[in-house]
């Protein structure tokens, strides 16, 4: 399988430390690949790298075989890369739908757009009778949502999703983990960064482990998932 | 109010309540003891002068538009990255002297002609385009390498560039103020002794469709819909692909050119420059974005035609404090506002800021 997405060796600073420590990962095409570590282990900044938010002190980061490290964010969206990034960050003083719309800020195929909007709403019914509603007052559940489904608006091959579940009742959890892989049946790439290991490692093909900046483990999901140290470390026993 | 009282259950949300109902009282007696004075006194002279009334009225007008034309411009740029852009007073300053030096130096017009109307209608997107570009300039290599910077450092270059831009306009134009012959038609319609002058139906044949495209822009293109995007979350509309270094520059392009829109219009009706009008009347500005509720585009046009009326009609009524009160009164108005209503008239039910 040919990687669509590669990183090798980032690091990444903020002023003098070090968040990401060298680190390599790749994401193969139709694949769900997780990131999982405890808070602070860098996952969100290595997300944040590859969407260009941040620019990497070394390594290097290639899409599709093309190098994308040190891009600007916008630049790799127009590539392909979408991310729903973590703490939801949708526009609060706009509507649900204008935000959906700014998903799609780079599109003008009309006809796709709006079959991509029947896309999200079949999969978050909730965000239907929302609509017209501003997404600052919907619930944290509904901003969730919102937040990935704007982000496959941008129809991307690659969907960084950065802490999904965080802060949701459980059978929302449920849901968005249900979502995830619906979203891959329709043929989008995941990767995705989740605290929550156990519903991260069952709904993935392969993981890897973030712990201080490095990667301490990688594998098949589903053998992580009966690892000893996995269990210990991010399980709960 | 009495029922937030009684049903707050632990003393602590008991005294808050209390204080907050007290506010809001507070609030409504001054609103309403504000209100009817100001009818007292707008009633009382149109009784007296009704002619002098609308006259004092037109006149407060114009100035209102003058003034929200520069008011737009500090409440975009506040708008899309939280800074209060003080040299933006002073690019009106340049526009101005720009304008005079265009019109009546480099093509020698001092008097009202086909040609010389042609010239400002030449002069009007040279002017606009000449104070886009150095706003942006200014963006470019002053505001955005500070983008992240701690919010005073900005503000504290902001100060500096207008030191600059006066500088520029002390070479250009001369220590002293100089006046200008406006080439704009001199006549008056007269309406029962209220007489409107062409210049200031000029200023608002300029200044309407101005506001329009604004809003327009805003609203419903592409640019507007990464401009709001990019006010409410720069990192999040990066994540959208909006590319928000050419949005900011975007809008600091449009800033400048209603500023520069704003010195050209001045120089035609008040005909006068001076490297420091951009201080006083920027400050007017800025006091009207803060009035209206900065951040957000109509709530600086509100401010700005509020201010200008309130000028307006302090200067010409026959029972008023008279001009050398105007700035006094202004400003006594915004403290007033500033106390009991801190995010400005519009401040609290913001829809959209940019």
């Amino acid at each position: 399988m040919s990687a669509l997405l590669e990183v090798s060796n980032l690091k990444v600073a903020y002023g003098k430390i070090l968040a990401v420590k060298g680190i390599s990962l790749t994401v193969a095409k139709g694949e769900i690949v997780t990131l999982i570590g405890s808070n602070g282990a860098g996952k969100s900044t290595t997300l944040r790298t590859i969407s260009g938010l941040l620019h990497p002190k070394a390594g290097e980061i290639t899409f599709k075989g093309e190098k994308i490290s040190g891009r600007e964010g916008h630049e790799i969206v127009a590539k392909g890369i979408c991310q729903s990034p973590e703490g939801r960050r949708i526009f609060p003083r706009m509507t649900v739908a204008e935000n959906l719309d700014l998903g799609a800020f780079l599109r003008n195929d009309k006809a796709a757009i709006a079959e991509d909007q029947e896309n999200v709403l079949v999969l978050f019914p909730r965000l239907r009778e929302r609509l017209y509603q501003r997404a600052g007052t919907l619930s944290g559940g509904e901003q969730q949502m919102l937040a990935v489904g704007r982000a496959m608006m941008g129809r991307p091959e690659l969907l960084l999703l950065d802490e999904p579940s965080m802060g949701l009742a459980p059978v929302l959890v449920e849901l968005i983990f249900d979502t995830i892989s619906k979203i891959r049946e329709m043929g989008t790439t995941i990767l995705l960064v989740e605290q929550n290991a156990l519903a991260a490692l069952d709904v993935a093909d392969r993981a890897y482990v973030l712990e201080s900046g490095l990667i301490t483990m990688s594998g098949d999901a589903k053998e992580l998932l009966r690892n000893d140290e996995v269990a210990k470390a991010y399980l709960g026993g | 109010m009495a029922t937030a009282i009684s049903t707050a259950k632990s003393g602590k949300v008991h005294s808050i309540s209390r204080s907050e109902a007290r506010r809001r009282v507070a609030e409504r007696i001054a609103a309403v003891l504000f209100s009817t004075l100001g009818a007292i006194w707008l009633g009382a002279n149109l009784i007296k002068s009704p002619a002098q009334f609308f006259q004092a009225a037109i006149g407060g007008l114009s100035n209102g538009a003058l003034y929200a034309l520069i008011a737009l411009g500090y409440t975009i740029v506040y708008g899309i990255i939280e800074l209060i852009n003080f040299a933006h007073g002073d690019l009106f300053m340049l526009g101005g002297v720009f304008s005079a030096y265009f019109i009546s130096v480099w093509f020698g017009q001092t008097k009202s002609s086909p040609k010389a109307w042609l010239i400002f209608v030449v002069c009007l997107f040279l002017v606009m385009a000449f104070t886009a570009s150095i706003n942006v300039a200014i963006e470019r290599f002053a505001y955005r390498r500070l983008r992240r910077a701690p919010k005073l450092a900005p503000l504290i270059t902001a100060v500096g560039m207008s030191f600059i831009l006066q500088f520029v306009g002390l070479t250009w134009n001369g220590s002293g103020p100089k006046n200008w012959n406006s080439v704009l038609p001199g006549g008056a319609i007269d309406i029962s002794g209220v007489k409107i002058y062409y210049v200031t139906l000029i200023l608002f044949a300029v200044t309407i469709p101005l506001l329009l495209l604004l809003t327009f822009i805003v609203s419903k293109t592409r640019q507007g819909k990464a401009m709001r995007a990019t006010a409410q979350d720069q990192d999040a509309a990066r994540l959208m692909g909006i590319d928000v270094n050419r949005t900011i520059s975007f809008t600091f392009a449009i800033g400048g050119a209603l500023a520069g829109a704003a010195g050209l219009l001045y120089v035609e009706t008040i005909g006068t420059t001076s490297y420091n009008l951009g201080y006083q009347l920027g400050l007017i500005a800025f006091t009207s974005a803060v009035l209206g509720g900065i951040g957000n585009l109509s709530g600086a046009v509100l401010g700005a035609v509020l201010i200008g009326l309130i000028q307006g009609l302090n200067d010409g009524l026959p029972i008023g404090l008279g001009q050398q009160w105007s700035q006094t009164v202004v400003f006594s108005i915004l403290i007033m506002l500033m106390v009991f209503k801190p995010a400005g008239i519009l401040g609290k039910q913001v829809i959209e800021k940019v």
